[in-house]
């Protein structure tokens, strides 16, 4: 069965069912649609951006290359049933669902800052589950380095797909280390809510402390591997994309500056901001890149 | 049909034109002042101001193929078009300075010169400028007819490097500006292949 968005109980009938819950006169389940997660310390203060901006300006050229062509289009594709197939070096690879991989008690909400590449950043309430704890309910073998990721293929639900734009089924990866940081969670939801598929239904990747693109929707394969993968965008165009992707004030894209960054929301004169490094998260992820240079390895 | 067609050219006024070549800066005001842009109006600003520069580049080009391959005459306009071209780019670029880049100067005169989707844009604006301020009688005048006519061929070398401008700006390639470009190219190439207008009445008269 397709999930529409008619189906989804309103915010303001489950709010009342969770105090009916409370007051204890019933066990009930909360419907599996409406999602909340515990609150973390990983958490911005910073104010979110709303559910219609977070919902109707996305890059996901599985859909077209506009921004508004997600939201347009992403409604055909199929969410459920949905299984996410972990393999590679691990103990227990295997066909898993959502909820396998982010059961609703282990949920937590993380309201992370997102920079896009593309010099414009948001603010986003995501649900979700730490990756580490995925990665080691599959049991990651130890001569295991990296994790690589493969969005969904399926060209006759992901219309930007019949188009050679990029070299589909869209793909990413992370160094092992990056994978099992604490800030690295793959998330189910949005605003208390399942993802919208603009949003990388059913699952999704989020890194906050790397460009947008590292974080890969729609997730079909997660493996494990020794050797470094190659994304999509460093394939197409490794000059301008490389697999780290961190954010970086200082490394500019060949095109264009990436010092300062556009707010969405902010209105017609709301300026620039300064790019923080790492955007951010640098005191919690600063020393997975001790020693390297960043403007070779970007 | 091309005469009565020639004629009624002839009937409207330039100013009708620079009143519906507004139209376009018009709708554009009225969706920024009514939250019609989506949810960020300033690449919506930036992007169809510079679409519609484009637009008149174009039709101003146009003008003297249509004139020699077809004989419609739409010369009395290509003034305006121009201008409007020039309007259009003009606050496309003040758009970039003002609300996109914030007024940082420093980081705009760093991005312009190394840049190449800048360089292009902003070399093509300095000689749509040049051509913008020349655009009256006394400059003819005073430059003379040739080498009036030679400045202004500079909007050929112009249209192209919009349209680099464009491609070159995107993450992928895109199809839109590509299109335009090859236009721009068969513009050029009518213009050249056709130095003179095709005498349509000899042609067409029996022997």
């Amino acid at each position: 069965m397709k999930l529409r968005w008619s189906d989804v109980t309103p915010k303001a009938d489950y709010l009342n069912r969770r105090a009916f819950i409370a007051a204890g006169a019933v066990a009930m389940a909360a419907p599996a649609w409406a999602l909340t997660g515990k609150p973390s310390a990983y958490s911005t203060v910073q104010k979110p951006n709303t559910l219609e901006e977070i919902t109707n300006y996305n890059n996901f050229y599985e859909f077209g290359m506009d921004k508004t062509d997600p939201a347009r289009h992403a409604g055909a594709m199929t969410t459920d049933p949905w299984s996410v197939e972990i393999g590679g070096m691990v103990d227990r690879p295997g066909s898993y669902g959502v909820d396998d991989l982010a059961p609703a008690n282990a949920l937590e909400e993380r309201i992370y800052r997102l920079r896009c590449v593309e010099a414009w950043s948001m603010v986003i309430p995501w649900i979700g589950v730490p990756l580490s704890g995925v990665l080691e309910k599959a049991g990651v073998q130890p001569g295991a380095k990296f994790v690589s990721f493969e969005t969904l293929y399926r060209p006759e639900e992901m219309r930007g797909q019949s188009r050679p734009i990029l070299d589909w089924p869209y793909k990413e990866g992370l160094r092992l280390d990056e994978a099992m940081h604490p800030l690295t969670i793959l998330a189910t939801g949005l605003y208390d809510d399942v993802l919208p598929n603009q949003n990388g239904a059913p699952i999704r990747l989020v890194v906050p402390w790397k460009y947008g693109f590292k974080s890969i929707k729609s997730i079909v394969r997660i493996t494990l591997t020794d050797r470094q993968p190659v994304s999509t965008w460093q394939a197409m165009q490794p000059s301008e994309y490389g697999f780290y992707a961190n954010v970086n004030p200082q490394v500019d894209h060949p095109r264009w500056s990436q010092a300062t960054e556009r707010r969405i929301g902010a209105g017609l004169f709301g300026g620039r901001e300064e790019t923080a490094m790492f955007n951010g998260y640098a005191d919690q992820v600063a020393s997975l890149y001790a020693g390297m240079d960043l403007a070779r390895d970007y | 049909m091309r005469a009565v067609l020639n004629g009624w050219l002839r009937r409207i006024p330039v100013w009708a034109l620079w009143l519906g070549g507004l139209v376009p800066l018009a709708l554009l005001v009225w969706d920024t002042l009514n939250g019609g842009l989506g949810i960020d109006p300033i690449r919506d600003i930036e992007h169809r101001l510079g679409r519609t520069a484009l637009y008149f580049l174009i039709a101003s080009l146009a003008v003297t193929p249509v004139l020699r391959v077809a004989g419609v005459s739409f010369m009395r306009f290509r003034r305006a078009l121009g201008l409007l071209c020039f309007t259009y780019a003009g606050l496309h670029v003040l758009s970039w300075v003002v609300m996109d880049m914030a007024l940082l100067w420093g980081a705009m005169a760093r991005d312009v010169v190394k840049r190449p989707y800048l360089i292009f844009g902003m070399g093509a604006f300095l000689m749509l400028l040049a051509l913008a301020v020349t655009s009256n009688n006394l400059s003819i005048r005073r430059m003379g007819v040739l080498s009036w006519r030679k400045l202004h061929k500079l909007a050929y070398l112009a249209a192209p490097l919009v349209t680099l401008h464009w491609i070159w700006a995107l993450k992928t390639f895109p199809l839109e500006p590509v299109l335009w470009l090859a236009a721009i190219l068969v513009l050029l190439a009518l213009r050249i292949a056709v130095p003179r207008p095709i005498r349509w009445g000899i042609a067409a008269s029996p022997k």
